[in-house]
């Protein structure tokens, strides 16, 4: 059977899994989750069963469901065979790691879409804090450690991490210009088709107004 | 040894505070392999906060702890780092080798690393204010709640089997954290069983917050 993925369009989390199976020719089908409508699907007891953090993406592969986009992710990385999505070298892999991390625990939950509902009448300066907040970090690091990719010239998960990044970034008008390699970058991103064939405005539940 | 630069190839380096729970799980992860490392404490509360000076910022640009100097590199984010050291250092895995119970504790990992405590450290806090309390309780009992519900398929003696993992490495940390914050872990019965077992392990306790060269007195052991 195929990988199942549950995830939603413009879901940052889920988008970096469907960047992983493209990069890697990997076939999955898609079960969408709507996060707004019905007071939003992931939040159903038949949801919760796949992901007890009632939060997309959740995948099905292999007889087993994990949660969690960069666990998903590794053991897709583990299990397939394809273009590394991790570099050999230790050190090399630690920034991959470390640029990873920066973006999935140091930016995108402060603006995922669970915080904002709590902040409320706010959450366009707050998500804009945190994400500048980050890219500022990320921006520093990144001019150290990138080449054509995020680590060097061979792509890896932090790219995966950083495509859907900007576009949260884009999301909340956060102007991407004032960080020059993390916008270069996305435009290399851009281009590859593993992050075109994913990308939020050509899922099966994007929305018509919001179609390529 | 004593010439500042040689130490940095000879000893890792690790710049945390005593109770960061990030910095916590390094120092676990050092003690499970039986690695030697320095501390340079980092008071987060001290003159404003010393992880903001530039100083700091040029070890780590998020201005946070922890970050570790080690094999002439200089890594932020915990999960990063102890999974370098993993990957760099014979001793007790702190990953197993079958593939999906390395991704079951990459999501427990995960959880924690990205689901709670992001939403409970201390810049958030001080940024929500006056609520910070309830707001920290909030995100962490929603965390636990569904992490008793995964531990409780994945747990043996540790959160994944009978072996213990990167996932114990994060767990214990939390528990304190939620206990700083006066959340009842009795409500969650596999977290509490877990917690117990690992505080009882050196590895845990010589690790502690309350007995780190910059613990302050009155919460010394």
């Amino acid at each position: 059977a195929a990988p199942l993925l549950h995830g939603y369009f413009r879901s940052s989390c889920s988008w970096r899994v469907r960047i992983a199976f493209a990069l890697k020719g990997i076939d999955y089908d898609q079960v969408p989750v709507n996060l707004i409508k019905d007071g939003g699907q992931q939040l159903t007891d038949q949801y919760k069963e796949l992901n007890p953090m009632q939060q997309v993406p959740a995948v099905t592969i292999d007889g087993v469901t994990l949660s969690q986009s960069l666990a998903i992710i590794q053991y897709i990385e583990e299990t397939r065979p394809g273009p590394a999505l991790l570099p050999a070298d230790p050190q090399k892999r630690a920034k991959v790691r470390m640029i990873c991390d920066l973006i999935a625990s140091g930016i995108q939950p402060l603006q995922n879409l669970y915080v904002l509902q709590k902040i409320g009448e706010d959450k366009v300066s707050w998500a804009q804090h945190f994400i500048i907040r980050g890219f500022v970090a990320l921006e520093s690091l990144l001019k150290e450690t990138a080449g054509k990719y995020c680590v060097g010239d061979e792509i890896s998960m932090a790219d995966i991490c950083l495509a859907p990044q900007v576009y949260n970034a884009e999301r909340f008008k956060v102007d991407v210009d004032q960080f020059p390699t993390i916008k270069r970058l996305n435009q290399t991103l851009l281009a590859l088709e593993a992050f075109s064939t994913s990308h939020p405005s050509c899922q099966p539940d994007t929305p018509a107004d919001l179609r390529a």
